[in-house]
């Protein structure tokens, strides 16, 4: 299989335009999609081979097009709905919570609610407080949803793929600060299944289990570590839920050790679900307790230092990891 | 009572089909309130008692692949779509064999074969549902028309605005209804907004609004099918306010006095919409009495037995709880 390296923005176009062209049920909608190319430029040429009735430009209305999906959804269409950033996502949370999310149960499983809604998350792009937020935390709380947190181009094109196949509604978080990311991505088809990890560095001192952009700073960290001796593996949950919990804590009890990295807000977050999901199921496993990184509890700050001191960053990834009372190994 | 002469040339099992779908809500409603007020069925009870005729003529005007979305308020809706009166009695009483096993009760109950999208639990819910199933219709190039059923205090909701806006520049083929039965829950439609008619509304939208009385079946029925028409042609939504009343309180158990006079509730009695009508078949030789006596007592029978079938009906199993949840 040939690869190439491409950015995790055109692994997320390609995915769309291969799944549109496979399914004609498949369909985009969302604000400014199509003749602009969406305001991250991720849809791009796709109104050129698809035309307008299938990348559909919405007006600014999140709730309406949101909504909108969902009865797609219901009816026979399988929508990819884009909402710019997931801090809107709010606007449309009766239409996603409500509705998308609990459709097929309360019919008694009669129901099928196929809809992608993609949006953005994290910051470092002074986007302040209403453009910066990662709230993918709040749509795994809730039974119905499925929520996807892609990381690589690699993993982003395959887990869009099968987000979109999926039948049910599947929040698809990707990280705006990574859409110029570059990485290797095979020419053929490929598929990465929803509910699966991914180890991005083996290791055997340490388990740090990273999401979305904090696996870049998971890696950096383990690159120093390991100058000091510590060998760190990078685990990737892809999935908040589907969650691949036996990869999780298969790697914590051969490590016996655990850092957790998100970039949501820290209180009732991301890091506090896993924690617990380690402590259950590698408590007698571990040799110090899990230490969890993730935004402070502040909102978003528009200043450049002020939003870097709110968003984890390698060093405290780092610093954690000292903390734990690690034995140091001098490398051969 | 409609004297166009239009709805005379109806099919005459159409009228006979519309009395029977409205003695068969009316029936069911009333077994509603007695099964609540038994204690057989648990959450809450809106009773759709004194609207029939809205839900009733606008499924008249319909094709079975056309598709409704609906209310709280739902059960007329389901009935007059062709619901099961068993599987809804069952699903009320939170039954197994019941419409969704015992897991959405009176506000989430649906069948898709029918094209009944679900009754909805939230004020509003229903607007995108019924928008995205236009959407459906249009990509996949058919032509069937979805109706969304909503009251007046819906109209407030901000979905309502930008659903039907979406509808109208994409010229979805949805007829959204207005059920002004007059209060939202204990506010009037004189408090709560500024405008007489909901109607006027379709203005800001560029579409047709249409005004009718609510208890004139035959009205609704003329109306909605004009609606439908210009739905289905590819002309876009429709916004048609039914002005209605809701004989009981906003639930079985809500006195509905705190908030309307007792003259005002019985003025609205007066109009039932099944008496008018049967009053007009009579009068214009469609039925004769006996067999109006006939259809009552069968509707009544067959009410009977739903409400015999789920009280009958096992609960569900424990290990059920958390299936379904994703397909």
């Amino acid at each position: 299989m040939s690869t190439r390296e491409i950015t995790y923005g055109q692994a997320v176009r390609e995915a769309l335009a291969e799944e549109m062209r496979r399914d004609p049920t498949v369909f985009c909608m969302g604000e400014d999609v199509g003749i602009y190319g969406g305001s991250f430029k991720i849809t791009k040429g796709l109104i050129d081979e698809f035309g307008p009735e299938r990348v559909r430009d919405t007006p600014i209305s999140e709730a309406g097009f949101v909504g909108a999906g969902v009865g797609a959804a219901l009816t026979g269409s399988r929508p990819v709905v884009e909402v710019m950033f997931c801090d809107f996502m709010t606007i449309a949370m009766d239409q996603i919570v409500n509705q998308a999310a609990k459709l097929r149960y309360m019919f008694g499983g009669k129901a099928r609610v196929p809809l992608t809604i993609r949006t953005t998350i994290g910051g470092g792009r002074s986007g302040a407080a209403q453009h910066s937020q990662s709230l993918h935390a709040w749509f795994a709380h809730v039974p119905g949803l499925k929520v996807v947190v892609p990381s690589t181009p690699y993993l982003v094109k395959g887990l869009l793929k099968a987000s979109i196949r999926d039948d049910n509604p599947v929040i698809f978080c990707e990280n705006k600060t990574l859409y110029n990311t570059r990485g290797p991505v095979p020419e053929d088809e490929y598929i990465v299944p929803l509910g699966r990890a991914w180890i991005h560095r083996p290791g055997r001192d340490l388990t740090i289990i990273a999401t979305s952009s904090l696996v870049y700073k998971a890696l950096d960290a383990a690159t120093q570590l390991a100058e000091q001796g510590i060998e760190a593996e990078v685990v990737d949950p892809c999935t908040l839920y589907p969650l691949d919990v036996e990869t999780l804590a298969g790697s914590v009890r051969k490590t016996h050790r655990c850092i957790i990295a998100d970039e949501g807000v820290r209180r009732y977050g991301v890091t506090a679900e896993l924690v617990s999901v380690i402590y259950e199921n590698a408590f007698d496993d571990l040799d110090a307790p899990v230490a969890r990184i993730g935004a402070s509890e502040n909102p978003m700050p528009f200043s450049p230092p002020l939003e870097a001191a709110t968003i984890p960053q390698t060093p405290d990834i780092v610093r954690a990891a000292q903390e734990m009372g690690m034995p140091i190994r001098i490398p051969a | 009572m409609d004297e166009s002469g239009t709805c005379a040339q109806l099919e005459r099992s159409t009228l006979v089909w519309m009395l029977r779908k409205m003695l068969e809500i009316r029936e069911f409603e009333l077994a509603v309130s007695d099964v609540y007020k038994r204690g057989l069925m648990p959450g809450l009870a809106h009773l759709y008692v004194g609207e029939e005729a809205i839900a009733v003529g606008a499924c008249a005007a319909l094709r079975p692949t056309d598709r409704i979305t609906s209310t709280h308020r739902g059960h007329g809706h389901c009935i007059a779509k062709g619901g099961n009166l068993k599987l809804m009695m069952a699903e009320l009483m939170g039954r197994a064999p019941g419409y969704c096993g015992g897991k959405g009760g009176s506000m989430h109950i649906a069948d898709l074969d029918l094209g009944i999208l679900g009754a909805n639990g939230v004020v509003g819910g229903g607007f995108g549902l019924a928008t995205g199933s236009g959407l459906t219709a249009r990509l996949q190039g058919r032509d069937d028309v979805t109706l969304c059923f909503f009251g007046d205090g819906a109209s407030n909701q901000g979905i309502f605005h930008e659903s039907i806006n979406l509808a109208s520049i994409w010229k979805l083929p949805v007829v959204y209804i207005c059920e002004n039965n007059q209060y939202g829950i204990s506010m009037s439609q004189a408090r709560s907004t500024n405008i007489r008619d909901i109607a006027q509304r379709a203005q800001a939208y560029g579409i047709p609004g249409m005004v009718v009385d609510g208890n004139d079946v035959l009205a609704v029925h003329r109306t909605i099918t004009e609606a439908v028409t210009h739905a289905r042609a590819g002309d876009g939504p429709v916004l048609v306010e039914c002005k209605t009343y809701r004989w009981f309180g906003h639930h079985v158990g809500d006195p509905g006095s705190e908030y309307r006079t007792n003259d005002e509730v019985e003025e609205w009695k007066k109009r039932c919409p099944i008496e008018r009508y049967r009053r007009w078949l009579v009068e214009n030789g469609v039925m004769e009495q006996p067999a109006i006596d006939a259809l009552v007592a069968s509707v009544q029978q067959e009410v009977k037995e739903a409400v015999a079938f789920a009280e009958n009906s096992p609960f569900p199993e424990r290990s059920e709880v958390t299936t379904n949840v994703y397909a």
